[in-house]
This record gives structure tokens, C-alpha cells and sequence, in this order.
């Protein structure tokens, strides 16, 4: 009897998704809900609280996004994904964006068939380890044993640096951050390795974080960003272009608090374009004139994202770094918007 | 049914295909059939369609591309720079290396467990009870997780071993360290290497684990043979000649003397840098995925053992009482032969149980198949299709192979109908 | 006895004397020890050996147990407590997690005004398999419609529910109660509405989805009335057909559309917000649900003279056996999308519960098959002596005793399939185990708590698994017909 129930719904799922995966604004549209594949729980970038409420820089993207398409930044469902499901939830049409901390290689990017839209965060491999091992290198830490989170672009990494620098190492594989916490603090492993990123994050939480340094060397490059499916550019587009209307509104102030303001009175031509003040870039990508805005008022501009979410006021006390504007020495640079 | 007389097989209608019990059985075959291949056909076209709007293709070129990914456990010499099916074939190995040894372990815990649940002793019996109710009815991912998270959280960091008031000390006389990332063993040394065998692909075994390989089989022979002539000299005179000490000579002679040839002896694990090195290090992951596994599918052994014994009838021990045999006897000539015919069909499926258990290898981080093929090539090379198809196969295929085995000593337990 | 004797005699005893007592050594408490504890050296042994396994046991974590904390805020609190209420360097267990994050373990992320429809759908199972399972007595039937009123209706005024729903909620436990009491099997018209239903007071959302599926079923029995009377044999067909047809042709269009003119339905919830027990049990209890008739067909498919389906089941069900469930999951999450055609997309807890019921199916057809096989042939015999066709013979005959004998086989393999829920963790499901701790562990106030977690989501895993293998025993004993 409940089989049926089942085809029913099979059939009804069929008939809603039959229409093709070619148009995901149209799907967005259509569905009245926006699909972004997250963590499954990673604090500070994606991660439900009790209530089951996400929050965290990634969500924020994602949030953004769902503000400047159907116009309001809470029509999201967040699909936990993990480091094995993560690309194949996109590639499958499961989610439409995929805002989970993924590394931006050539590889993922033509092989994989996604499309890197930009980059929310600048990141970068480094090491952990309790300050009483005495380590100031990662060079001295030939012979150690080192937790690894497996599925990851740090995995590859980790060889080939140990490799380049004719050191030996022994893995241990761990699942989640959670359990690389468990294992790292216990001593089961000298050093854990991960983005500098998340390093921090799980140091902040520690109870004691000024016993554990995190060590100098950065041994690779992490540019960690939302991907689309290859082959919509429209709708890259749009994620694209939302990601760099939050990086330039932060470019220009342009903040949450004072955005209706600055719509009504900013002499800017660029701001005013950018709010659709003046031209109407909306309708270049398929949207209304106000997305922008709206995208900014959904969690703040990149600015804002950062600090509420990962900044140094929050446990996790992440320095803006590579992360900065262009002006301020970063290598955040959004284009024009003209 | 009137005319007797009449032909026996009426004109073929074409509604006897769906009336007529002779052709029913058919059209129903075809049907199902047809409604299979079709279906079969549908999933497979839309594979091709979706793989190629994806633009991807089924290929499986990947595992002869270089890993990049190190492993920690390798039972053959394995690197960063070699192939994802070198990786993968390690993986398997692994898996096949964990199954076995639980599926050993598992069958002594569990007849031990089942033999005790009906022993006269009231504690021990119910204590052995509340064990294979507790492991039965909890789910093996809670006792991987729970058995990892003791290792991790009781035993000490190898730095612990350290300095001059270490707050551990070796056990066995100084020869095994507990630690909670893997427990250091001894390793074999030798003083007159033979060198060894090279296999080719860096497989290469030592000429003295082939010389004792060949002196213990060789052994094991003689002592057939002495056995049988043992037999034929009682069946002939009726008196058994005493073979004990010419038994023993043939297995353990050789091999002491193998022993001293070579100079075998053992290498203690020391504290060096980090870790400890010398001797043989066996990770956590393996030693907790081992026993979770051993533990679980023990307990549910134990059941199997246990009902197998008391489907035995009453008569068959009172019987061997009445002759005069000792308990001990009784169960070793009298019950379990018996017993075992009961035991070995479910025994087969426990272990194949293990086996697909061992899978939740993920958890611990132990890289089994699903940790290499299934794992991390799969999700660095983005061939989920391949990767999974080839991994299922692999699973499918040990299956097959371990209850092929196991039917064939089932078919020689099996009461012999004559 | 002559009279000189009893004047020759100094004394005659003409009472019997009263039983001695027998030594201390072989009475009381002292006998049990001797013979249940201290028969021999081995015996004794092995009673020493237990005791210090007890010992083992209480001595380590009896303290840990017995210092524990059930309210605090944070892991840091409820640390700071047991080291002020037992003293510095106390062990201590903390509780007090289960007693904050209760909320998560048992219904996920589900919105907690909402709390009210899982708990309904629960008490209502009871109701459901009250005339299934428990037809046997009458007063564990009473017991238990009893327990599950009382509760459900408790349950639902603590959280809130609306009035409407606590009548409705009132009315089918009580009337389901009065009903029980004398026509029990009249209960299996709600049994066989109840999925409808608690797949729609789950998920939510427009009711008229639910009353298609309903007006399906009267079309595929309208049209089995009609087919009937043309040709018996093809009336299976035709209902089938015509229901099919009405489900994926038309049922979507008429329910959006009902829905649209008269708009009538309650609020609903994604499956990505369902988590924790309520997804164990949900995947648990429709994995139940439907591998057991889609057991009971392979096992008959396999049974069958037919070579082809023989072959094709043998070979579904040495797939399914043959490869870990594990495997199947990540084909649920990663291969099912190729497999349907472009662009189709379905719940992920749907994909699951697809691949968990394929899985228990085959093990239930063995289990089933072994029934079949340890039915003497002369009950197959008795009934073709019968003149009844295949159906009515399994349905009447064979099946109702193979399925008797398989009970235990088929409770363990509910058993199995329902601890394996927790495997959903490796596909991004938020099942009690792992990933609903590590969300736990991802907050700062509760970091680094293990044991506590994993302690209590296996007792309430134990607690189900060994009610249902107990519940197993006592059907067995009940439906024994033989031995009387």
C-alpha cells in the first residue's frame, strides 16, 4: 500500500524535475526555493544550530543568492553534503550551488564539469600542533603522525609536500572535523592538517588555545569558492556576479545600514549602477534592477559576512589577511559593474 | 472430456496462452522477461544520456593515473606516485586482511561464548547472556565508534613513553607499547638474511618465510602419513603405536632449526622522533575495526553455536553418558559433530556479514576498498560510476568466493546419507 | 504385632519422626552456591573469573556513573560541577547534554511547533499495528491501545498541538480502543490508511496529494469490479494498469489543482529538516513496511517452477546479499541520477528507503524461503488436493505457516535493518548516532563530549531491538500450534 504512496511521489518528482536541468534560474524560479549544497557542519562556515537553523559565511552566499533571485534570502534549503557527495550533488541537479569550502583546482573545474564562479575565501594548508612538541616548522616534522581529513585537496597536498621535502609521515584518516578534533586532542596524531581556515576555527573552540600553534608554512594554495554546474553560464552568471556585488558594495561602504540610504542620495555612478539606481544590469542576467541590493541587504556585504561569521570579533578569530580589499593590500578585487 | 476417444492435443488457440496451464507458465516467462530487459534497457539509456549530457564517459583510464594520495597501512610497498588501482588493490587487501582475522576471532569468541551461555556456572552463564544480548541490539557503528573512541581517549600519546619517569612503561617485557594511535609490536629480525623472492611490482617475499613455509607443510605431511600408518597397524593388530614424540619431532625440529640458521630474533619497538620505530607499528584503525567486528559478529555466533548444540537431542549425550564417555568427550566425539551440521549454514552468512561489515572501515579511517577505490580515488578523480561499479563487483565477487568455500566444507561436515 | 512384644519391648515409637533438616551444606542459599557456582575447580574458576569481570567493570565506571550531572548549560559547567559537588579530580558523567539537545536526538531539525505531528504519527503506529500484532490477546491489546491513548493525548497537550488535531488525535485512539474491544479486525481499514497518512502528517503539505493516491486505489478496484466480470485473470491486470495510469498521468495535476481551488492543507516540512530518532525510525518502519511483502514475493519467485524468474530472483537477491548496504547507500546519493531519466531529482530519504527495503528484501526472501523449504510437502499437496489455484493455496495455506515459522528470522532481520539506519550518517543524513553528535560536538559548549551521547542513543537502540526480539519470543510461544 505505501509503495504506491512512493511511485506517486516518484512520479510527481519526475514530472516536476522532467523539464530539464539546462535553465536552473527557471527551475530556481519555478520551485520558488533555491538548493545550496553546504557542510554537513563546519563552524563559522556552515553549520545548523539546535534548532536547526544554518548560519556561517558559506550559508551567507548562499543566502545572498537566494535574496538577489526569488527576493527573499530565507527561501534556501541547505543540503548537507559531504566530502564524497559534495560534487556530485551539483553534477546531479540535487543542489544549484554548491557553497561547501571547495578548493578551485583545474581538475574540479573542467574534468569534474563544475564551474568556479570566484572566490569567497582565500585559503591555504597549514599545520597544528600542541606547543608543548616544541615544533616551529613544519620542515621537523619528519616521522610525525599526522591527521588528515579524507576526500580533500589537503590529502594530495600533504604528499606531495612531505614528498618535495624528503620527509616521512604516517596518516590517519579521519571522516569529519569533529572526529579530527577528538583524535588530535587525545594526542592520537602529533599534527592535524587542514585549511588555515579551519585551523583556526577548531583552535578558537579549544579550551585552551594558547597551547597549540598553528605553524608558519602555508603549503598550498586553497582559493575556496561556490561552484555551479558547467554548462548554465546564464545561471553562473548570476551566482558569479552576486558573489562580487557583495565584495564591491564592500569596495564602495556599502553596507547593509546605510544601503537605503546610499540608493537615495550616493552621488557614485558605480554604487548607483550597482543598487540599479541608474542602468538596469538586472536584466542582462535575468533578474529585476534591485537584485544587488537585495543581496546586500540579505547578511551584509562581503565585509560584514566576514565579521559576523568569522571575523576577529567571533571565537574563530580569523584575520582578514589574503582576505582584505585590493586597496587593502588583499586580493580581493571585484570587476567593474558597467 | 466427453469423447475419450479425441485427439489428445486440441488446436492451439491463442487464449490458451493466458487459460492453459502449459503455456501460462511461459507467457508469464516472457512477460517478465521482456518487462526486465526493458527496464534494464531503460536504465541503461539513460545512463548514456546522462553521462553525456554531463559530458563524461565511462572509461575506466583513472586507475592507471598516478594516486598522489598516501596510505597508512600497506601490506605491499606502496607511494604517493603509484596508480589508483595499485591503491585500490591495497585497499582490497586490507579488507581481506581484516575479514579473515575477524572472521577467526569471531568464531573462537563465539563458541567459547556459546559453550558458556550452557554452562552449570549461574554468574558466568548469565554474564556471557547480558554479552550477546548488549552487542546483538546495538548497532556495530556505536561499538566502532565507542571501541575507537576508549583507544583514543585511555591509552597514551607515544610521548607519554618518553624521558626518564615515563608515565608508561612497555608491556611484555618491554617488547609491545599501547599506545592510541597504534600498538608497536616486535618485528623479526635476522642475522643470515637469504634475501628474498622478487615477485615483480615491489612484491617481494623473504626466502626465509618460504623456507619455513615449505618445512611446516612438509611437516604437516609427514605427520599425515605417520598418522595413517599409526591407523593401519591398530586396524591390523589392534594396537596403536605410540607417534607423540614422532609428531612433534617432524613440526617443531625443522623449525628450531630454521630458527637457528637464519639467527631469527626479535626486534623491540624503541622510541624515536615522534613515533616508535624498529618494530612492527599496528594502527588503531585496524586493531579497533577488528575488534568491534570480532566482538559484534562473535556475539551473534555465539547464538548460532548455542542453538546448534541444543538442537542436538537429549538422547545423543545421555546415550554417550551411558557408554561411559567424560563430559568433555561427549562434546568433542558427540555434540558438536552433530552440532556443527547445524551451525555451518548460518555461520557462513555471519561471515559473510563480517566481511560487507567491514566496510564501515569509514568510520575508523581504516583504508579498506571503500576507503581507496570507493574513498578517496573516487572523489579525487570524480568516477563515481566507475569507481562504485568496480568496487560492488569486487564485494559481489568475495562474497561468492567465501560461501563457495564454505558450502564446500559444509558439504563435508554434512551427515553423509548412505 | 503380638502384645509380648510391646511389653518386651522398652519402647515402641508409634509417631513418625519429622524430617531432619537437611545439612547446612546442602540446603538454602549454601546448595544453590555449591551447585550453581562451586561445583568443581573449572566451575569455580570461571565464577571467580565473572566476579572479576564485574568487579572490572563497577570499579571503573561506577564512580563515573554515579557522579553524574543532568542540568548544566555547557561541557565547562558540568565539569565545574562535579568537581565542586565530589571534590577535585572527580570523574563524572554529563548528562546534562541529552537533558539540552533532547530536542535534536528525538526529532532532528523539525520545526518545534511542529513537534506535535511525529509525536501523533508514533502513538498512531500503535493503533495501526494494534489488529496486525497484537491480535493474539486480548489484554495486551487492551494494554497497549490503553498506554498509547493515554500517552499520545499527554504528549500532544505538552506540545501544544491544536485543538483540532488533539480531537482528532482523541478520537481515533479512544475509538480505535472501543472498536478493539469487539470488532479488532475492523482496526485494519485505519491500519491500511495509516501510511497515507503519516507520510502526509510528516511531510505535510496539501492533503488532496493524499486523497489522490486514495481515489487511485477506488479507480484500480473499480476496475478490477468490471475486469472481473469480462475475464477473473485479467482483472489484476487492469487494476494495476488503470491505477498506474491515474497516478502518473493524472494524480499530480489533480491534486495542484484541487489545491488550488479549495486550498486545504498543513504546513510542510523538508526532508533535510528530518534528523535523529524520528529518522531512524521513519526509514526504520517503511523499510519494515515494505520489504516484507516485497520479501515474501522474491521468496516466492525464487520457490517458483518457472526457470526465468528462479534466475532472476536468485540473481537479485546474490546482488543484494553480496555487496555491503553501505555500497547501496552511496548508490542511493551518487549513481541514482544516472540511473533516472535527465533531470529527475527525488528526496534523498525516499532514495534511502528505496535502497534499505531492496536490501532487507533480500535478506527476508532467504529467511522467507527458508519457511517455505521447512513445510512438509504434504501441506503443498493438501492443498492442490484442494483444487485451489497457486494465490489461493500460498494465501490460504502455505504462507500463513511458513510466515508462522519464519518469525524469528524475519524479527531479526527488522532488528538488522533498523540498527543499520545509522548508516545514513556516510551519505549527509542526520541520524543519532554520529552525525547528530557531531553536530552536538560542533558547538562550542558541548565540545568533547563522547561518551555521553553514544551511551544514550545505544540504550534506546537496545531498547527497541531486544523489546522487538522479546515481542518475537512471546508471538512465537503464542502462535505455537503444535505441542499442546
Amino acid at each position: 500500500m505505501k509503495k504506491s504512496v512512493f511511485l506517486g511521489t516518484v512520479a510527481a518528482a519526475t514530472m516536476v524535475a522532467g523539464m530539464g536541468m539546462a535553465d536552473t534560474l527557471a527551475d530556481v524560479k519555478a520551485r520558488g526555493e533555491l538548493n545550496c549544497g553546504v557542510n554537513t557542519g563546519l563552524v563559522g562556515f556552515a553549520a545548523p544550530d539546535a534548532n536547526g537553523n544554518w548560519t556561517g559565511f558559506d550559508v551567507d552566499v548562499c543566502k545572498a543568492v537566494a535574496a538577489a533571485v526569488l527576493g527573499d534570502s530565507s527561501k534556501v534549503k541547505y543540503v548537507p553534503t559531504t566530502g564524497q557527495t559534495r560534487f556530485t550533488a551539483l553534477s546531479s541537479g540535487e543542489v544549484d550551488v554548491l557553497a561547501r569550502n571547495s578548493t578551485w583546482t583545474f581538475s574540479r573545474d573542467t574534468d569534474l564539469k563544475l564551474d568556479f564562479v570566484g572566490v569567497n575565501y582565500y585559503d591555504g594548508q597549514g599545520f597544528m600542533v600542541p606547543k608543548e612538541l616544541g615544533v616551529t616548522s613544519a620542515k621537523e616534522l619528519d616521522g610525525a603522525t599526522i591527521c588528515i581529513q579524507t576526500g580533500t585537496t589537503t590529502e594530495l597536498n600533504l604528499a606531495d609536500y612531505f614528498k618535495a621535502n624528503n620527509l616521512s609521515y604516517s596518516p590517519v584518516n579521519i571522516d569529519s572535523n569533529a572526529e579530527g578534533e577528538q583524535q588530535y586532542m587525545a594526542g592520537a596524531c602529533d599534527a592535524y592538517t587542514t585549511d588555515a581556515s579551519g585551523l583556526a576555527a577548531t583552535r578558537a573552540a579549544f579550551a585552551d588555545p594558547e597551547n597549540h600553534v598553528i605553524l608558519p608554512e602555508i603549503i598550498s594554495k586553497e582559493p575556496l569558492g561556490p561552484a555551479v554546474r558547467h554548462g548554465d553560464s546564464n545561471w553562473g552568471d548570476i551566482v558569479r556576479w552576486t558573489l562580487n556585488a557583495l565584495i564591491a558594495a564592500e569596495e564602495y561602504g556599502v553596507t547593509s545600514k546605510n544601503i537605503e540610504e546610499l540608493v537615495k542620495s550616493s552621488q557614485n555612478p558605480e554604487v548607483q549602477r550597482l543598487l540599479g539606481v541608474t542602468d538596469d544590469l538586472g536584466a542582462m542576467i535575468g533578474l529585476d534592477k534591485e537584485w544587488a541590493k537585495r543581496a546586500i541587504l540579505a547578511s551584509g556585504n562581503y565585509g560584514e559576512i566576514f565579521a559576523a561569521n568569522i571575523g576577529e570579533q567571533t571565537p574563530i578569530g580569523l584575520a582578514r589577511g589574503l582576505n582584505a580589499q585590493w586597496t587593502q593590500g588583499g586580493l580581493l578585487y571585484a570587476p567593474p559593474f558597467r | 472430456m466427453t469423447d475419450v476417444s479425441a485427439p489428445a492435443t486440441p488446436p492451439f488457440r491463442l487464449s490458451m496462452l493466458v487459460y492453459d496451464r502449459r503455456y501460462r507458465s511461459m507467457t508469464f516467462q516472457v512477460i517478465v522477461f521482456v518487462l526486465v530487459m526493458a527496464f534494464g534497457w531503460w536504465l541503461v539509456n539513460n545512463t548514456i544520456q546522462n553521462l553525456q549530457a554531463l559530458g563524461k564517459d565511462f572509461n575506466f583510464g583513472f586507475l592507471f593515473q598516478r594516486a598522489g594520495y598516501d596510505l597508512p597501512q600497506t601490506p605491499i610497498p606502496y607511494t604517493s606516485d603509484d596508480t589508483h588501482l595499485r591503491a585500490a588493490i591495497i585497499g582490497l587487501m586490507n579488507t581481506v586482511i581484516v575479514s579473515i582475522l575477524g572472521c577467526i576471532a569471531a568464531t573462537i569468541v563465539g563458541v567459547v561464548v556459546g559453550v558458556a551461555r550452557l554452562s552449570n556456572n549461574w554468574l558466568f552463564a548469565r554474564l556471557m547472556t547480558v554479552y550477546v544480548e548488549i552487542f546483538r541490539n546495538i548497532p556495530l557503528l556505536l561499538w566502532i565508534l565507542i571501541i575507537y573512541a576508549l583507544f583514543t581517549e585511555i591509552l597514551p600519546a607515544p610521548s607519554a613513553y618518553r624521558g626518564e619517569d615515563p608515565a608508561w612503561s612497555m608491556v611484555l617485557f618491554d617488547n609491545v607499547a599501547l599506545t592510541n594511535r597504534y600498538t608497536s609490536i616486535p618485528a623479526l629480525g635476522l642475522t643470515n638474511d637469504p634475501g628474498s623472492l622478487e615477485l615483480g611490482a615491489r612484491v617481494s617475499v623473504s626466502w626465509a618465510l618460504i623456507a619455513f613455509m615449505v618445512v611446516l607443510i612438509g611437516g604437516w605431511m609427514v605427520r599425515t602419513a605417520l598418522h595413517k600408518r599409526a591407523q593401519q597397524i591398530q586396524d591390523a593388530t589392534g594396537q596403536r603405536p605410540t607417534t607423540w614424540w614422532q609428531t612433534l619431532a617432524v613440526m617443531t625440529v625443522p623449525s628450531l632449526f630454521l630458527i637457528w640458521f637464519f639467527g631469527l630474533h626479535l626486534l623491540p619497538p624503541e622510541l624515536k622522533g615522534f613515533n616508535f620505530s624498529g618494530g612492527m607499528n599496528v594502527d588503531n584503525s585496524f586493531v579497533v575495526l577488528w575488534l568491534a567486528l570480532t566482538l559484534y559478529t562473535g556475539a551473534f555466533i555465539a547464538e548460532i553455536v548455542r542453538a546448534g548444540i541444543l538442537a542436538v537431542s537429549k538422547g545423543q549425550s545421555e546415550a554417550a553418558f551411558a557408554l561411559g564417555l567424560r563430559p568433555r568427550r561427549t562434546m568433542n566425539l558427540v555434540i558438536l559433530p552433530q552440532a556443527l551440521r547445524v551451525i555451518i549454514p548460518p555461520l557462513i552468512s555471519q561471515f559473510l556479514n563480517l566481511t560487507k561489515n567491514s566496510s564501515l572501515a569509514i568510520a575508523v579511517g581504516y583504508m579498506d576498498l571503500r576507503g581507496t577505490l570507493g574513498g578517496t580515488t573516487l572523489n579525487q578523480t570524480g568516477r563515481e560510476l566507475e569507481a562504485m561499479v568496480l568496487m560492488m563487483a569486487i564485494y559481489l565477487a568475495l562474497s561468492l568466493i567465501i560461501s563457495a568455500g564454505m558450502n564446500v566444507f559444509n558439504s563435508r561436515v554434512k551427515l553423509k546419507e548412505r | 504385632m503380638s502384645e509380648i512384644h510391646a511389653e518386651t519391648v522398652a519402647f515402641v515409637r508409634e509417631t513418625m519422626l519429622p524430617a531432619e533438616a537437611p545439612p547446612a551444606r546442602e540446603a538454602g542459599a549454601v546448595k544453590w552456591l555449591r551447585e550453581n557456582l562451586f561445583s568443581g575447580p573449572v566451575n569455580t574458576l570461571l565464577t571467580l573469573l565473572g566476579l572479576g569481570i564485574i568487579w572490572f567493570l563497577v570499579s571503573h565506571f561506577w564512580d563515573w556513573f554515579a557522579h553524574s550531572v543532568w542540568s548544566a548549560n555547557s561541557l565547562s559547567e558540568c565539569r565545574q560541577i562535579i568537581a565542586e559537588t565530589w571534590g577535585e579530580g572527580a570523574r563524572g558523567a554529563c548528562f546534562a547534554v541529552i537533558r539540552e539537545r533532547w530536542n535534536q536526538y528525538v526529532y532532528g531539525f523539525y520545526p518545534s511547533d511542529l513537534y506535535w505531528r511525529p509525536t501523533l504519527v508514533f502513538g498512531l503506529l500503535f493503533v495501526a499495528l494494534a489488529p496486525v500484532l497484537f491480535s493474539e490477546s486480548r489484554s495486551l491489546r487492551r494494554l497497549i491501545l490503553g498506554l498509547t491513548t493515554a500517552v499520545t493525548l499527554i504528549l500532544l497537550v505538552a506540545l501544544g498541538t491544536p485543538v483540532l488535531w488533539l480531537i482528532f488525535a482523541a478520537a481515533v485512539t479512544i475509538g480505535a480502543s472501543v472498536i478493539a474491544e469487539r470488532h479488532p479486525l475492523y482496526l485494519l481499514i485505519f491500519s491500511a490508511l495509516y501510511p497515507l497518512l503519516g507520510v502526509w502528517l510528516l511531510w505535510g503539505g496539501s492533503i488532496w496529494g493524499v486523497i489522490m493516491v486514495l481515489v487511485g486505489f477506488g479507480l484500480g478496484w473499480g476496475a478490477w469490479l468490471v475486469a472481473a466480470r469480462v475475464s477473473p485473470m485479467l482483472s489484476a491486470v487492469a487494476a494495476a494498469l488503470v491505477a498506474m495510469i491515474w497516478w502518473i498521468g493524472f494524480a499530480g495535476a489533480a491534486a495542484s489543482d484541487a489545491q488550488n481551488l479549495i486550498p486545504l492543507g498543513i504546513t510542510p516540512v523538508d526532508s533535510d529538516q528530518f534528523g535523529g530518532f524520528l529518522l531512524s525510525i521513519t526509514i526504520g518502519v517503511a523499510g519494515i513496511a515494505l520489504s516484507l511483502p516485497l520479501g515474501i514475493v522474491l521468496a516466492l519467485a525464487r520457490r517458483s517452477d518457472m526457470f526465468l524468474v528462479t534466475s532472476l530472483a536468485v540473481m537479485f537477491i546474490e546482488f543484494i546479499r553480496g555487496v555491503p548496504l553501505i555500497t547501496l547507500l552511496f548508490v542511493a546519493s551518487l549513481l541514482l541520477n544516472y540511473f533516472l531519466p535527465p533531470g529527475t531529482n527525488f528526496d534523498i530519504i525516499l532514495r534511502v528507503i528505496i535502497m534499505v527495503t531492496l536490501f532487507a528484501a533480500a535478506y527476508m526472501a532467504e529467511v522467507i524461503r527458508g519457511g517455505l523449504a521447512a513445510l512438509p510437502k504434504g501441506q503443498y499437496e493438501a492443498a492442490d488436493a484442494l483444487g485451489l489455484d497457486y494465490w489461493k493455496a500460498q494465501r490460504l495455506i502455505i504462507l500463513p505457516q511458513a510466515l508462522k515459522i519464519s518469525i524469528p528470522g524475519i524479527v531479526s532481520t527488522f532488528i538488522g535493518m533498523f540498527k543499520d539506519t545509522t548508516l545514513v550518517t556516510f551519505v549527509g543524513l542526520y541520524d543519532p548516532l554520529k552525525s547528530m553528535s557531531d553536530a552536538v560536538r560542533a558547538s562550542t559548549s558541548w565540545k568533547g563530549i563522547y561518551w555521553e551521547p553514544y551511551i544514550f542513543v545505544g540504550v534506546i537502540f537496545f531498547l527497541i531491538c531486544f523489546g522487538m526480539s522479546r515481542y518475537s519470543m512471546y508471538l512465537e510461544r503464542r502462535l505455537a500450534r503444535d505441542h499442546r
